[in-house]
Order: C-alpha cells, then sequence, then structure tokens
C-alpha cells in the first residue's frame, strides 16, 4: 500500500489555481508584510507619517486652484476644496494599489527567487497596508468635512447610504489588485508594461472623474470618455456616498461590480500562470 | 515496504532554459508556443534543447540546465547534491522548493519542503533583528505562534543577542547568516533544502550549523538535501549523494564514493590539467610531467595523507651519466615547503640507451593541509642546472579523517602531523 503523497510539482497548471486554504496558512505572513511596509516606508524621514495626510492635502490645494479658481469647473453645491479631496483621496487608494502591485515580480525577484510562499500575498499585502493608508487621508477627509459644516456653515451631508462605503472601497481594492496581478506577470516579459502604468494611469485620473464631475462630461456631450472606465463610476460614487452629491445609475453600479470581480479573476488567472515560471524570464 | 519510506521521490525531471537575451524573439516564440497548445500539439521548443555544458559553444538557443534526472529520498536521510559550478544544482533545488516549475517531470513528496537557498532572504535592512526573525520565519512558512515560542532559542543559536533590537543593515555578513541560519533551523519541514549557505560563517559557527543539521536529521528525523562545494561537510552530513553534471545524474550512491567521481569528473573538462607537455630545442629536457592519485589514476586531487605520483618525461639525446631531478612543493601564495631531490633520496642515476626516459616519483603520505600547492621542477646535468619549470602544475589535497576519529584536521596550517597523546 502507497501512502498518498502530499504534493506534487508538475510542470501543469490549472487555470484558476487559488489556493484558498494555503493563502490563509500563510495569513500571519499578510500581516508582516503589511507591518513591514508601514513601519519601514518612512524610516529616516522628519515628517514620518505626516507625508500620508501632505500628498493629498497638496494636490486638492493645487486642483482647486488650477481646475475650479482658474478653469472655473462647477462642483454643485459643495465646496471645491471638499469634492477634490473626496476625488483624490479615493482615487490616490487606486492608484497606489496598481501601481504598487504593478512591479510585484519585478520588486520581489530576490526574494520570490529563493523561497517559495503563496506569490499573491505579495499583492494582496499592499493592497491591505494601502487600506490603513487610506484610512489616515480619509480622517483628514473627515476632519476638513467637519471643519466646513461646522465653522463655514456649508450645507453639506452626507449620503444616507454612507454604509455601503466599505463595499466600494472593497471592489476598488479588487480592480486595482487585479489590474496590478495582470500587469504585474506581464511586465516579468514586456518591461514595456512599466512606463506604460506610470504615465497611463495619470491620464486616467482625468477620465475617472476626480476632477471634472460627470455632470460637466455629459454637459459638453463627451460622457462616452467616462462611460466604460470602472474608475470613473467609483470616484463619482464615492463622492454621492461622502457628500450626497452627483448621479448614481443603475448601470454604473453593476457595470462597475461585474468588471471588478472579472479583472479580479482575469488577474488571478494570469498571476498564477506567471508565479510557476516568471523567475525565468525576468 | 520500502516504499513506504520514501519521503520524496523525482521522476524523469527536466528544466529547459533559453539562452541568449529575452527580446523581439520572445513574442513570436510565445505565439508559436500558444498555437501548438491551442491545436493540442507539444511544445515546438521542447524537442530541440542541448545538454548543459557551459565551456562548449552550443547551436541551439534551448538548452536543458536538467535532464531526466531520477531519485528517490527516504525519510530521515541527508542526501548530498555535488557537482561543478552550472550542473544544475541550484536548478534541482530551485524547483523542489517550487520557486519555479520544471519543464516536465514530476516531483512528488509526502513532506513539507522548506529552503535555507540563501543568506539572509527576504530580510529587511531597516528592521531589527528580532522583526527579520519573525518575518524571516513567516516567509519560511512558520506562523507568528511558532516563531514566538521558540524565538529564545533562535536568538540563542544565532548568537546575535546584543544585537537583536537593531537594523539589521548594520549587522555583519557574518552575523546576518547566523540569524537567517537561525530562523531556519528552528523551521520544523520535514524536508530542509539546503544551499551552500554556511560558507560565510566563521568556523565555530559552521560546526555549529553542522550539528544542528545532523540533529534535524537523526533526532527530527527529518530529511535535509545538503548542496556545497565543501567535501568535507559533505562527507561528515551525508550518507549518500548525487553526483550532477551537465544537467544529469552522474553517480548516485554512497557518499565517499560520489566524491571521487566528483572529483574526476572536475578533471575531464578543467583548465588545469593533469599532463602538461613540452617542447624544446635542447638537447635535454622535461617533456612531459603528469600527476596521479595513490590509485594510479590521473588526477590532481589528492586526498590527505596518501601518495601522490608525479610521472616525468624526460628527452635526452645524449646519454647523460649525472642527472639531478629536483621536485619543489610549492604553496599557492609562494612559500617553498619542500624539496623532494634525486640526489638525496635515492642513488639511480636513471642511465638509459633509450633518449626518452619514463621517470617515476611517488612522494609518500603527504601531510599538507587542503588546499592548492603547485610543482616546480628543475633539471641539473653533471650539476649544472639546465631547465627549472617554475610552478608549472598545481594540485590540490582535500579532506580525509587521516587521524581515524572522525575529525577533519582544521585552519590555515600548510603540514598536519600524526601524534600519540597518553597520560602518565
Amino acid at each position: 500500500m502507497q501512502q498518498k503523497w502530499l504534493f506534487v510539482i508538475t510542470p501543469k497548471t490549472k487555470l484558476i489555481d487559488l489556493n484558498l486554504k494555503e493563502v490563509w496558512q500563510y495569513r500571519d505572513l499578510l500581516m508582516l508584510f503589511v507591518k513591514r511596509d508601514v513601519i519601514t516606508l518612512y524610516k529616516q524621514t522628519i515628517l514620518g507619517p505626516l507625508w500620508y495626510l501632505i500628498q493629498p492635502l497638496f494636490t486638492s490645494v493645487i486642483f482647486t486652484l488650477v481646475f475650479n479658481n482658474v478653469a472655473g469647473i462647477q462642483t454643485g453645491g459643495i465646496p471645491p476644496f471638499l469634492f477634490n479631496l473626496a476625488g483624490i483621496t479615493t482615487w490616490n487608494y487606486f492608484k497606489e494599489c496598481l501601481t504598487a502591485t504593478s512591479d510585484t515580480f519585478k520588486k520581489n525577484e530576490q526574494i520570490f527567487g529563493k523561497v517559495y510562499f503563496p506569490r499573491i500575498i505579495m499583492p494582496m499585502s499592499i493592497v491591505v497596508s494601502n487600506l490603513l493608508k487610506f484610512g489616515i487621508q480619509l480622517l483628514i477627509f473627515i476632519a476638513f468635512y467637519i471643519y466646513y459644516s461646522l465653522y463655514l456653515g456649508s450645507s453639506i451631508q452626507p449620503s444616507i447610504y454612507i454604509f455601503l462605503f466599505p463595499i466600494l472601497v472593497f471592489s476598488m481594492g479588487l480592480l486595482g489588485l487585479g489590474l496590478g496581478m495582470v500587469i504585474s506577470s506581464m511586465v516579468t516579459k514586456y518591461r514595456d508594461l512599466t512606463f506604460l502604468v506610470s504615465f497611463g494611469i495619470q491620464l486616467l485620473m482625468y477620465i475617472s472623474l476626480v476632477v471634472i464631475p460627470l455632470s460637466l462630461f455629459q454637459e459638453k456631450g463627451v460622457e462616452w470618455l467616462v462611460m466604460y472606465n470602472p474608475m470613473g463610476y467609483i470616484i463619482e460614487m464615492a463622492r454621492f456616498l461622502l457628500l450626497n452629491e452627483g448621479n448614481i445609475s443603475q448601470f454604473g453600479i453593476i457595470y462597475t461590480g461585474v468588471s471588478s470581480i472579472l479583472i479580479f479573476l482575469l488577474g488571478i488567472v494570469i498571476f498564477n500562470k506567471t508565479e510557476k515560471t516568471f523567475i525565468d524570464t525576468i | 515496504m520500502m516504499e513506504d519510506d520514501v519521503i520524496l521521490k523525482v521522476e524523469n525531471l527536466s528544466k529547459q532554459y533559453r539562452l541568449g537575451l529575452v527580446g523581439t524573439g520572445t513574442i513570436s516564440h510565445d505565439l508559436n508556443r500558444f498555437l501548438a497548445r491551442i491545436r493540442g500539439k507539444e511544445d515546438p521548443y521542447l524537442k530541440i534543447g542541448e545538454s548543459n555544458d557551459r565551456s562548449t559553444k552550443g547551436t541551439s538557443e534551448y538548452v536543458w540546465a536538467l535532464k531526466d534526472i531520477n531519485f528517490e529520498v527516504k525519510r530521515g536521510e541527508v542526501l548530498g547534491i555535488i557537482g561543478k559550478n552550472g550542473a544544475g544544482k541550484s536548478t534541482l533545488l530551485k524547483i523542489l522548493s517550487k520557486v519555479t516549475g520544471p519543464t516536465t517531470g514530476a516531483i512528488k513528496s509526502r513532506g513539507r519542503i522548506a529552503s535555507l537557498l540563501e543568506v539572509g532572504t527576504g530580510f529587511h535592512p531597516e528592521m531589527t533583528g528580532k522583526e527579520n526573525i519573525f518575518l524571516n520565519g513567516a516567509i519560511l512558512g512558520m506562523t507568528k505562534k511558532e516563531i514566538a515560542s521558540k524565538l529564545d532559542e533562535i536568538i540563542e543559536f544565532s548568537g546575535c543577542e546584543r544585537y537583536v533590537e537593531t537594523p539589521v543593515k548594520r549587522y555583519s555578513s557574518g552575523m546576518k547568516v547566523r540569524l537567517a541560519f537561525a530562523v531556519a533551523a528552528f523551521l520544523e519541514p520535514d524536508i530542509l533544502v539546503v544551499d551552500e549557505v554556511l560558507a560565510v560563517g566563521d568556523a565555530e559557527f559552521q560546526k555549529k550549523a553542522i550539528g544542528k543539521m545532523q540533529d534535524i536529521s537523526s533526532e527530527g528525523g527529518r530529511t535535509v538535501l545538503f548542496v556545497s562545494h565543501d567535501m568535507a561537510a559533505i562527507k561528515s552530513l551525508c550518507y549518500k549523494s548525487i553526483v550532477l553534471n551537465n544537467g544529469s545524474i552522474l553517480f548516485e550512491g554512497e557518499v565517499s564514493k560520489a566524491i571521487d567521481k566528483y572529483l574526476q569528473s572536475g578533471i575531464e573538462n578543467s583548465n588545469d590539467n593533469t599532463k602538461i607537455e613540452f617542447t624544446s630545442q635542447k638537447s635535454t629536457f622535461i617533456r612531459e610531467i603528469s600527476l596521479k592519485n595513490h590509485l594510479n589514476n590521473s588526477t590532481k586531487f589528492i586526498e590527505m595523507g596518501q601518495d601522490l605520483i608525479i610521472d616525468l618525461i624526460l628527452f635526452c639525446s645524449e646519454n647523460k651519466n649525472d642527472l639531478k631531478i629536483s621536485v619543489l612543493i610549492v604553496s599557492s601564495s609562494g612559500e617553498k615547503i619542500a624539496a623532494i631531490r634525486s640526489h638525496e633520496s635515492t642513488s639511480q642515476r636513471f642511465q638509459s640507451n633509450n633518449p626518452i626516459r619514463k621517470l617515476n616519483i611517488r612522494i609518500k603520505e603527504l601531510n599538507l593541509m587542503p588546499k592548492d600547492y603547485y610543482l616546480t621542477f628543475a633539471l641539473a646535468v653533471n650539476g649544472n642546472t639546465i631547465e627549472t619549470k617554475n610552478e608549472v602544475i598545481k594540485f590540490s589535497v582535500f579532506e580525509n579523517d587521516v587521524f581515524n576519529t572522525g575529525k577533519i584536521p582544521k585552519g590555515n596550517f600548510i603540514n598536519y602531523y600524526m601524534s600519540e597523546w597518553s597520560i602518565e
């Protein structure tokens, strides 16, 4: 009688091979990677974690000056600064998830070349540690929110659906992770993509409703520019939930949900295919 | 019943690599592969690979880093894997530790495999030693709880107690190895894969590490796959060994035979020959020098305490009657260690009518420490030195249990001596 093999290594791979049990076994590693990212990011800087706050604040100030004061973009009933801060904070989470995960393989070549652990732990840890950063930035948003409504007397209020906000963040995480995994897998062979990502993401921001509201696109008859971009819907929904401003369509909600899940699944398939042999091609 | 003992089985394992740059050809090859796959055919590039011999020029872009490897490891066994650079050792270990996949074949395992492939994998320079122990342990597959319960032992074993709260970037390379090995040593996998990690540590730590590996296999009943160029470590740790050469298994079996096989295989491809030939216009000269070990095999590797045989071919057009030959053993740093002279050691004058004279010199029981040495030859006729060949040929002495104590003499010395000890 032959005892069963614990595992077999072969060249064949299943299409979807997300071994959740294994990922669960390595959950401590996930948390340690998160901890590592957080404590080492701002080591030997003077301002330290304050950088988390400076980035979105300054961007919002500049955007408000340029797009709202100079270019005269209308933001409806809400103060332009809050409008921009909400958009930028949300957009930043997606952007950080995407850019950080998209060079997973290249950046971790050293460690991936030496030991095995479920590779997906790495991009997942990035999404989680960015969540932390997102949380801190959201606090700043809340602080300004309170300041605006109490001291400046702006008539702003969150939507009654605000409790759905975590779902939105989750779907944004899925989207960023999925897209990041697709790109990181392809970067192992075709380095061109790193350049594409770094400037593509900047262009994408302008058609993701971060600075220009959907209403303006509709007004000018160029709605098609943002129609097929799930991130556009996410930003618009985030602003709707946080500031009760903007228009939400049923199509948008379904389109965003479905595309996030599809891109995430695609990411897993490609990522799994790559993780087996990427070390030979990178 | 024996089958049940096998914890790891490698079947027809092969790994193909593409040489040269990953460039514009990549997309077309990828497309061809893809087309072949959707038509249900075999990968077109699998057929054209060549064996992987780095020193010869090949015609194919694809090489086999490993080709049809088959072996089994039993529970509790320590298997040594030896081979020259580029023989496929690291590729094999990488496939075993799931870092990369095989091209064909399979590995079947009944236990968890953990690898210790290189120093400080995943150490983050900005984090403290303690934080890195946790991170490194988790990377190797331990849970936080497991690490926490062994933390004190790990720190003690590493001998870096004073530095655990210091960022790892301030550590010396030796300390990093110590810490890394300490974490891995307390890992409890069924199969531990170790790849030359010990090369950096000092003698004391190497001893400690080897002892720990012995414990792991003998007391823990766990299996160790050990790759090293250090034959003494291989000899003291392993029962069984496989020798890889150009991607295939050259030999599998008992460790001392495997080492012999490995050292032999080194010669065939090595640039330093065991034989050198000279031509000259002179009437008397050294024509050929070749080295053999005590078993009369051509080799430049001599075991400690064994005989070195030098075959010398002289050309003497005249029947010179007073030939003196001197052989000098010179250390690799240029120190003259010993002279073996024909006129001192023997009354022979090597007379012959044949202009080609073959001489055989047997230097008995070399009491040299494991290192590389050179030989210098001098030839004198009628009291005049007519030829010297300075450091023309190299030989290496390798470790051997000369004292029969299981302990190999260590240290940066030239000679060792037999001694007798007693107490009154």
